[in-house]
């Protein structure tokens, strides 16, 4: 009894994570650039979410639609001001500066929002699901459910429609897809504003599972997701939903039966464990699993 | 260019370990110059005395440097309207220090420049702990307002305002076991001093009287995910729940333990103070938590009145603990300075802490020679939405 509803609260974070290690995995399996500020978009998310649901009362719905709107807008901002003069330098300079931009999107809230957290109404407002005396919340189906979605969209969109398939040229080589008359610069634009629209709808879910937003609230969680995108083969779609579940689960459980001190010690060594093994991570090793 | 991918993202992975392990910790810190002026702050008379204070006024923990600030200048204002001491008017030099030690010293050494003769700070205790380093060589006295752990006031020039972080973990053991309550789960922050100092003094004082602590469970700073935890706590027979913890994680956790099933009486310490703003008033979850608090800002105390009445309309907001230990920590300094007379020197005036007896906002308090205030406990409770003094 205690271990399933312990495996529920793994499943509830894991579908977390999932969702942020979507994002993270769409922009490097294409852009093959790591964008650290992943989680601080996810954070922007959350933040607008809260001022037009809370300060101009509007219904949930604008509130993630909004949110959604302005993470893509942001998105494609930091890409061509930050990344895009960059795209032939070392992916060391292209790292530092994903970094940066990280650190500048936290000082900026700071500056607007002050550093106090902000307590979120959650934007869901379908009530839990009850199976005998366990509950799964409202919030844990959605993000489940969303998490789910987005995969199978996704891999979809990738595969089968032209854009996608652009995509996919240009992360195999971006000099041959020009040449095929992609246009490179618009696909890479164009994967930020997908990468920050999910980053804004992990940030519409996240904030309503734990009803807080803060300047770093992006910061941690957005570490945990790279980690369960690496986990599950980073460029891999369906690797980063298995990298998430999988690294909520061993969390949670690892709390729950081992001990809280040791449970981010245990989480890293699965990774490290993983990676000596496997190095491309669990899903990540077929060239055609990449998105 | 696979190669290079893959080593980049070695590179990211060390890249986001380091930055993880950045914060507000305690890093290792140096001891440099120690010329700076010695014993030279004789203050001729009509000129300013001259105090230096550091805080965090920008990041994470910017709310309790300016609270300390704002909390020390209405003090100061005070103090300076009735006409200062002997003639002395005070002024505050307050430098930011963003809760890093590193800066906390340039923020101390910056003040000794000016000629200050006294050191309110740090406010938080990573800070003061190296700014006390520091100001031992100079012989310079410190009163830190809010630092709690035990070394902030290791040095013979170091005394401090508010309790330390073990007698705050004594205090609420001995409270909760005189409320009736037998068994108890603490969840705790294993990666905060302040978190850990708490429960490990609690977690002694429990066995002296007769409490069981049922559960202990531990998260690292940061976490927002704590419903493992309190289904375990769930599963033990506890009557009530220890909090020693900040209030952003404290929202985290009553929210949860909600979601969970969990309706248990909370206990806290100070870092609860704010806990109602941080829930926007929707307190139902909380009501009845008791915390240990120094400062309670509804208190019917005739000076806590006035000075919530200044503060509001000085600053438009309403004082918590930090303003109140800034601005008793001011005037720990002028009634040093009142006992020295017209022979104010750094030796005299640390001789002269140990003497004086300070009618503070946190309560009458007198400093042993190891520099801890004597003064007693107050708790507050929430209710209705409001904290109450008890």
């Amino acid at each position: 009894m205690g271990f399933i509803e312990q495996l529920i609260n793994g499943l509830n974070l894991g579908s977390i994570y999932a969702l942020m290690a979507l994002g993270y995995t769409m922009v490097y399996g294409i852009a093959k650039m790591l964008n650290f500020a992943h989680g601080d978009i996810i954070m922007v998310g959350a933040y607008t979410l809260s001022l037009v649901m809370t300060n101009l009362g509007m219904p949930p719905i604008i509130a993630i639609l909004a949110s959604v709107v302005v993470c893509s807008l942001l998105g494609v901002t930091i890409e061509k001001i930050a990344y895009k003069p960059l795209r032939s330098a070392s992916p060391l300079t292209v790292l530092i500066t994903a970094i940066g931009v990280s650190y500048f999107l936290q000082s900026v809230a700071l500056l607007i929002f002050g550093s106090n957290k902000r307590k979120v109404e959650s934007a869901i407002t379908m009530s839990g699901i009850k199976i005998g005396a366990l509950e799964l919340t409202g919030e844990s189906v959605v993000t489940l459910g969303v998490t789910i979605l987005i995969m199978v969209g996704l891999t979809l969109f990738i595969k089968k429609t032209k854009l996608g398939k652009a995509m996919l040229a240009v992360s195999e080589d971006k000099g041959a897809a020009q040449l095929m008359g992609i246009n490179v610069n618009q696909t890479i634009s164009i994967t930020f504003a997908i990468g920050s629209a999910l980053a804004a709808v992990a940030g519409v879910l996240f904030v309503s599972s734990y009803g807080f937003v803060g300047p770093y609230t992006g910061s941690l969680p957005g570490i945990k997701a790279f980690v369960a995108a690496v986990l599950g083969g980073i460029g891999s779609i369906p690797g980063a939903m298995l990298g998430g579940i999988i690294l909520g689960i061993i969390e949670s459980l690892s709390k729950a039966y081992i001990s809280t001190n040791l449970s981010d010690a245990i989480v890293f060594s699965v990774l490290i464990i993983v990676l000596l093994v496997k190095p491309s991570g669990l899903l990540g090793k077929v060239r055609m699993d990449k998105v | 260019m696979k190669m290079s991918l893959r080593k980049g993202l070695a590179l990211a992975t060390t890249v986001m370990c380091a930055m993880s392990f950045v914060g507000c910790g305690s890093s290792q810190t140096t001891t440099t110059s120690n010329t700076t002026n010695e014993g030279n702050n004789e203050v001729a008379s009509g000129e300013v005395y001259k105090i230096g204070a550091m805080g965090p006024l920008t990041g994470d923990y910017a709310s309790y440097g300016i609270s300390v600030k704002q909390g020390a200048e209405i003090a100061i204002n005070e103090i300076n309207a009735a006409g200062g001491v002997n003639g002395h008017n005070f002024e505050l030099i307050f430098e930011d220090d963003e809760c890093d030690e590193e800066k906390a010293i340039s923020a101390y050494n910056k003040v000794m420049d000016e000629g200050v003769i006294a050191i309110l700070g740090a406010v938080t205790s990573g800070c003061s702990t190296a700014v006390a380093d520091e100001s031992v060589n100079d012989g310079i006295l410190q009163i830190t307002p809010s630092g709690s752990t035990q070394d902030c006031t290791k040095h013979e020039n170091g005394f401090r305002i508010c309790f330390t972080d073990p007698l705050q973990g004594q205090t609420m053991a001995k409270y909760i076991a005189e409320q009736g309550y037998k068994n108890v789960a603490i969840i705790y922050d294993a990666a905060s001093d302040y978190s850990n100092g708490i429960t490990e003094a609690f977690i002694a004082e429990a066995a002296n009287v007769g409490l069981t602590v049922v559960a202990q469970e531990s998260f690292n700073t940061g976490d927002v995910d704590f419903k493992t935890q309190l289904t375990k706590i769930k599963d033990v027979n506890a009557d009530c729940l220890f909090l020693p913890l900040y209030y952003a994680e404290v929202g985290y956790i009553t929210e949860q333990a909600t979601t969970v099933g969990i309706s248990l009486p909370y206990f806290g310490c100070d870092g609860w103070d704010g806990i109602i703003k941080q829930l926007n008033g929707e307190t139902a979850n909380i009501e009845g938590a008791t915390f240990l608090t120094p400062f309670v800002a509804t208190s019917e105390e005739e000076n806590i009145k006035a000075f919530v009445t200044s503060y509001q309309a000085a600053y438009s907001a309403t004082p918590d603990q930090f303003a109140a230990d800034g601005y008793d920590g001011v005037y720990a300094i002028k009634a040093a300075i009142e006992k020295c007379g017209d022979d104010v020197t750094n030796e005299n005036l640390i001789a002269a802490m140990t003497e004086i007896e300070v009618k503070g906002l946190t309560g009458d308090m007198t400093f042993t020679p190891e520099g801890e205030p004597n003064k007693s406990a107050k708790v507050a409770v929430i209710e209705n939405g409001e904290y109450v003094a008890k």
